[in-house]
């Protein structure tokens, strides 16, 4: 029995190292493919010493590089987010924004445009990150009063509510400022173009919080994941490891939308398909998690920039259409590993 | 004595779930007599009621109530009461309340294929609502077929259901995203779900759908209740499970097809009904009728709030059905909790 265990770890272990190695591949392919093909040679030396001259170099290290960057820290984020979400609420179904944090970037954004004129990415940031957290905390408040505190089923429904409410201010503004719509439209779909090397610097900190946060609570996710009844009794504070587990979702998926626009889908698949590898332990979950979600992001993104040329398709759009039948049949072939 | 305990609290839970049915019904005649009514040309209850019996009322009169206003107001009833319906048959089915016709991706494909027949092809009024109808059922077909495997679980069907589902929201964001803005715009609109110019060829179909499906959902209740306890102990009643499974989902998907084909697949009424109305009754059985019932109030409510109180630009219904159901349900998960009920 330990001796299966043990093989059991190693094999995990290689397995994440694989998994690792092949998103730095494919970190390198959304640096080499686009509109304009630059070698891989060239790449790596645009990376070791690049040369302000060259517009391939350049192309690389001003417009890629930034871009495949925020891809990798959303997408990790959002893997990560979606891992800890499932098991808080106990839910196949809660993606990263259940707690409301999409829908209110989402009419946070749109008051932006609508009311304050912004139109840069950069502004939508700040914009984005103070309706998630303003939402979030709406949710989890609304989510704990009453007997019982944050019960899944009440995070879980409160969430869907308050994103309906939101989502319906939203519509309302947008239905009837044209303008306005006409930049948000491209927004709400969730991309990776154009974003600079300065939104990921601006993201940064929050995603390193958010990531340690949620490495803290894996044990206590474990815990929470068989109920609050056995949780309580392996001496764990179940209202504290929940609230925890929140904040990290919050930092994790307010980041990642503020940056990148709302990208629920590939947080609500990827635990899933590491589940279908881990099992359900957290230890293993939440690296996979990690790891897959990036590499899902910039599989697409990079899919995105090539199959429309010279046009691109923006990534939200191509996770959904083609990672959803993947998932499918992900989920027909898999033994399921349920919540 | 404990028998006697139990027998006392189960009468007072029919009572109280019959006393929630009859003030929701009386809530909705209220709303269809108001969405009658009111407008820029006001008409009072005696002519509402001449004009539908037939007899003396002057021609305009007539016109007002029977070509423009009777339609919408059966409409909306109609399409509450279905989506209602058949949210509740999706979260008792699937055993989640986060799970609904929008949720798990039978109304995303009506609504892939109506914004694909506006953007692509410039379609209007009837020919959106058959394309919808057709993808919604289409889809539906699909998430069955893909989730069969010797029996359909409900995680998996689920799951598949998700999968399917943000394949089709991708589609819609993709025509949204291509389309001119303000073809873009009447699309959001439709999604968003409106009565506006509703006449009576939306009617009929709905009403035939109607006719058949509610009695039907209302008869299949107890299975409904035999499933929600899980397949084991469901199997132990002697229920034909997957039999059960398929007439419910078929039910439900029909319900919400032939909704969104008449009004658009209007916001959250799926969603916020059967809880509301679980909270409303207490005791934590499933409660289609007074989940129909509350769809159809939150409908018409919604639809005269957005024509009327709303300042002089008419919001579409699914706008406003968002922003008073969902509060409205956040307001019972905090206070229902305090006594021990619900969640």
């Amino acid at each position: 029995m330990p001796d299966s265990r043990v093989r059991r770890a190693a094999a995990l272990t290689t397995g994440l190292v694989v998994t690792a190695a092949v998103l730095a591949g494919v970190a390198l392919l959304s640096l080499a493919v686009g509109s304009q093909h630059v070698p891989f040679g060239t790449v790596l030396n645009a990376l070791s010493h690049a040369d302000p001259n060259r517009s391939d170099h350049l192309i690389v290290t001003e417009v890629r590089l930034p871009r495949t960057f925020v891809g990798l820290l959303a997408g990790a984020a959002l893997g990560l987010a979606g891992a800890i979400i499932q098991a808080v609420t106990r839910n196949p179904l809660a993606d990263p924004g259940i707690l409301g944090i999409n829908a209110g970037a989402g009419l946070f954004v749109v008051i932006g445009i609508s009311v304050f004129g912004v139109g840069s990415l950069s502004g939508y940031v700040w914009f984005g990150f103070a309706g998630a957290a303003v939402s979030a905390v709406a949710v989890y408040v609304i989510g704990s009063l009453g007997r019982g505190g944050a019960t899944p089923v009440k995070l879980a429904l409160a969430g869907a509510a308050l994103t309906a409410a939101l989502l319906s201010f939203t519509t309302g503004v947008l239905v009837t400022d044209v303008r306005t719509y006409d930049q948000f439209r491209f927004w709400q779909v969730g991309s990776l173009s154009g974003r600079g090397a300065d939104i990921a610097w601006q993201a940064l900190p929050f995603l390193i919080a958010g990531v340690i946060v949620a490495l803290i609570s894996t044990r206590s996710l474990n815990a929470l994941a068989l109920g609050d009844d056995v949780a309580t009794s392996l001496g764990q504070n179940v209202a504290v490891a929940r609230l925890i587990a929140a904040a990290a979702v919050v930092l994790l998926c307010g980041t990642a939308t503020a940056m990148a626009g709302p990208l629920v889908f590939i947080g609500l698949i990827v635990p899933h398909m590491a589940r279908i590898i881990t099992g359900p332990d957290h230890k293993w979950l939440l690296p996979y998690s990690m790891l897959l979600a990036p590499m899902l992001l910039l599989l697409a993104d990079v899919l995105g920039r090539v199959i429309a040329r010279p046009g691109e398709v923006q990534v939200g759009i191509i996770t959904a259409i083609i990672g959803a039948p993947f998932f499918v049949i992900l989920v027909r072939r898999g033994r399921l590993a349920e919540l | 004595m404990s028998v006697e305990i139990i027998s006392v609290a189960r009468r007072r839970e029919f009572a109280r779930a019959r006393t929630v049915s009859i003030v929701l019904a009386i809530l909705v005649v209220v709303l269809f007599a108001l969405t009658l009514s009111y407008g820029s040309f006001q008409v009072s209850l005696p002519d509402i009621v001449r004009s539908l019996l037939g007899r003396q009322t002057p021609p305009q009169v007539d016109y007002i109530i029977q070509t423009l206003r009777l339609p919408r107001a059966i409409v909306g009833t109609l399409a509450g009461l279905s989506f209602g319906l058949s949210g509740m048959i999706f979260q008792q089915l699937v055993r989640n309340p986060l799970a609904s016709p929008d949720v798990i991706g039978v109304t995303s494909g009506g609504s892939a294929a109506a914004v694909l027949a506006i953007v692509i092809f410039a379609a209007s009024g009837t020919v959106i609502s058959v394309v919808a109808l057709t993808g919604a059922v289409t889809t539906a077909l699909l998430i069955y077929l893909l989730a069969w495997r010797k029996g359909v679980g409900g995680y998996r069907f689920v799951l598949v259901g998700i999968g399917v589902g943000a394949a089709m929201g991708g589609l819609t964001s993709f025509l949204l995203t291509r389309a001119d803005v303000r073809v873009a715009s009447d699309a959001l609109i439709w999604l968003s779900g409106s009565l506006n110019g509703r006449t009576w060829a939306d009617v009929r179909p709905l009403a035939v759908a109607s006719l058949i499906l509610v009695p039907l959902t209302l008869m299949l209740g107890r299975a409904l209740l035999g499933l929600q306890l899980g397949d084991d102990v469901a199997k132990g009643l002697g229920l034909p499970i997957e039999r059960s499974r398929l007439a419910l989902l078929l039910i439900g998907v029909c319900l919400a097809g032939t909704a969104t084909a008449a009004a658009g697949p209007i916001a959250y009424v799926a969603f916020v009904s059967g809880p509301i109305a679980a909270r409303l009754v207490g005791g934590g059985r499933p409660t289609l009728l007074q989940a129909g019932l509350f769809g159809a109030v939150l409908v018409l409510a919604a639809d005269f709030i957005g024509s009327h109180l709303l300042g002089s630009t008419p919001f579409p219904v699914g706008v406003v059905t968002g922003i008073i159901g969902a509060p409205y349900l956040l307001w019972l998960l905090a206070t229902s909790n305090r006594t021990g009920r619900g969640g």
